[in-house]
């Protein structure tokens, strides 16, 4: 198992430095000059020159990336162009509002999809399943920035229920900012749950066919236990999987979900770093975000082991 | 001309069309989607009105029997924006489902049928599957300037390794069967091997995926115009109609309403057309159809 693991790390450096170099490509495929471009058009070429130094844009490719990766090793994201800092304190203070919304986004997903997904297993084919997959799909085929507005239509604009927008200013208590989460974790929520229902109940579907639950109905345990203990725990690995890949996808969801709500997280910073061409803060992102992703996809590989006794790599 | 259509009909692909069509969603998805493409194609003559037409003094009409969807806040029609947005959001779906397969199926054969490529390969699909989609997609625009092209190019990019990923799992099992062996027992050359004995028989899974992936495109082409680094915003698009009636809402909501449920209805009807043909190709499901 040791060596599992050593071998799983091993390849996740080699993805992390494939990624860096894809990371470092893009944003070298920008045609012409990347300091210009950044710059804009009433950039003096004294501007430009003084950026391209500053960024080492002047020197070679080869020796660009290997300055890169070893500012990378060191945990060094560069500097912000636009907002006077470093790009790693820029992303620490913009982590608490994207952490709790994607937090609270899969769980809302989970509450919602869990119950509905083995309950539509256990009644497969009924007007409850049939309804419950239509809706699931529907689910996932709106697009999460209009959702948003449909629910801020009703619950904030109409309703009062929830704020419109924004975090709830400098001096809001956590209360407040959550209270001002609620309603992008609920959109989020929605639109990420379609995913975990339809694999919670195909999972569900898989086991409730196997012979020991049979065995389970047929020494007479109670239909709650014989799905919800032995169904269930049979059942969790790829329900696991996919939440867990549905968290990495919502920090995707949340770019797009933060611009409606006005949350000054992670994904409205890389909106307007795109916006103003802040390249080594769209990196940095680009960098953070995905390194996320393989952590959380390996931190699920390693959840296997304690859920699955039968998983011995 | 009858005896065309006489060929047809005896033909694999007209039984797998009318025994698809006999399931009532997929039959209603393809009906919505040749209606979207119909709307799209004839936009011209649908349209009731100039979609760039500006009418100020009418700006911010609710839905009536004058404008049906409404008018935005420069007075511009929302039903004929809407039907004209078609044109361009399957247009951008689409150009991306092709060139994300050609890409696709070329990185997944490579990968798939030598060896030595294919942990390389591999990796680097990995690699690129890291990035989430729509933030990979903005990185490029931002890279490549933001242009429809560009959008087409950047979200292809992005969906090419999934694809891939799926071409290189079928081609790994076909590389094994007897038939394969044969044909190189026949002395017949490596690439057409490729392109005549395997990449023929990788269709049905790059189909149901390509489906599945061009509703995917068309959701994360919305929401780059939607968040201002996609499509210009003065071509209306769904996304793009959407990102200028924000902020109406609680105001002129049928701005973001009438193009959001377009999207929606495209969109459902891609993944009740997928799901139909997932399930008509997987043997294992073929029975409940």
């Amino acid at each position: 198992m040791i060596r599992y693991i050593f071998s799983r790390i091993v390849g996740m450096i080699v993805v992390m430095f494939l990624v860096a170099t894809i990371v470092f490509v893009i944003l070298r495929a920008t045609p012409g000059d990347p300091a210009a471009v950044m710059l804009g058009p009433e950039a003096t070429p004294e501007d430009i020159a003084s950026l391209r130094e500053r960024l080492g844009l002047d020197r070679p490719l080869v020796v660009q990336y290997g300055y890169f990766l070893g500012q990378l090793m060191r945990g060094d994201l560069g500097q912000s162009i636009f907002l006077n800092q470093s790009v790693g304190s820029a992303l620490l203070e913009r982590a608490e509002p994207t952490f709790f919304l994607t937090l609270f986004s899969i769980l809302i997903a989970s509450a919602i999809a869990l119950p509905i997904g083995i309950y539509s297993a256990y009644r497969r084919g009924s007007v409850f399943d049939q309804t419950a997959s239509t809706i699931a799909l529907l689910a996932a085929s709106v697009p999460s920035f209009w959702l948003a507005l449909v629910l801020m239509q009703i619950f904030a604009v109409r309703f009062g229920i929830f704020p419109v927008s924004g975090y709830g200013g400098p001096g809001a208590s956590f209360g407040e900012r959550l209270h001002h989460l609620m309603l992008p974790a609920i959109t989020l929520g929605i639109v990420s749950s379609a995913l975990i229902m339809r694999f919670t109940r195909a999972s569900m579907l898989d086991v409730l066919g196997d012979d020991f639950i049979r065995t389970a109905r047929a020494k007479g345990l109670i239909e709650r236990k014989v799905v919800l203990k032995h169904a269930l725990k049979n059942a969790l690995i790829p329900i696991l999987t996919v939440i867990g890949l549905t968290t990495a996808v919502l920090i995707s969801g949340a770019v797009v979900t933060e611009t409606v709500f006005g949350l000054p997280g992670v994904g409205n910073l890389v909106v307007s770093a795109v916006l103003r061409r802040d390249y080594p803060m769209i990196q940095g992102t680009l960098l953070v975000i995905a390194g996320l992703y393989v952590l959380i996809n390996f931190a699920i590989d390693m959840l296997y082991l304690l859920v699955d006794p039968r998983v011995r790599y | 001309m009858a005896n065309v259509v006489s060929t047809f009909r005896t033909t694999e692909s007209y039984r797998v069309f009318t025994r698809l069509l006999k399931r009532k969603t997929v039959a209603f998805g393809l009906a919505v989607l040749v209606f979207f493409i119909l709307v799209a194609a004839l936009a011209p003559l649908v349209a009731p009105y100039d979609p760039a037409k500006l009418s100020i003094a009418n700006r911010l009409s609710a839905p009536g029997s004058t404008w049906f969807f409404g008018t935005d806040e420069f007075g511009r029609d929302v039903l004929s924006r809407t039907i004209y947005g078609a044109r361009l959001s399957l247009l951008v779906g689409f150009a991306v489902v092709v060139l994300a397969a050609a890409i696709g199926i070329v990185m997944g054969l490579l990968a798939g049928f030598f060896q030595s490529l294919d942990t390389p390969i591999a990796r680097l699909i990995d690699a690129m599957m890291a990035f989430p989609d729509i933030l990979l997609a903005i990185a490029l625009v931002a890279a490549l300037g933001p242009s429809t092209t560009t959008v087409i190019v950047a979200l292809s990019i992005v969906y090419a390794p999934r694809l891939a990923r799926v071409v290189r799992a079928s081609t790994l099992v076909i590389r094994e069967l007897p038939y394969i062996e044969a044909a190189r027992a026949l002395g017949i050359s490596t690439p057409h091997i490729l392109i005549r004995h395997v990449a023929r028989n990788l269709m049905s899974p790059v189909l149901v995926q390509g489906t599945f992936l061009f509703a995917q495109a068309m959701l994360a082409e919305a929401g780059l115009s939607f968040l201002g680094v996609g499509v210009s915003p003065e071509i209306p698009t769904w996304g793009t109609m959407i990102a200028s009636g924000r902020q109406y809402v609680g105001q002129a909501d049928w701005i973001t309403f009438f193009p959001g449920v377009a999207l929606v209805l495209a969109v459902l009807s891609l993944q009740l057309v997928g799901d139909g043909l997932r399930d008509f190709l997987d043997p294992r499901l073929r029975k409940d159809l």
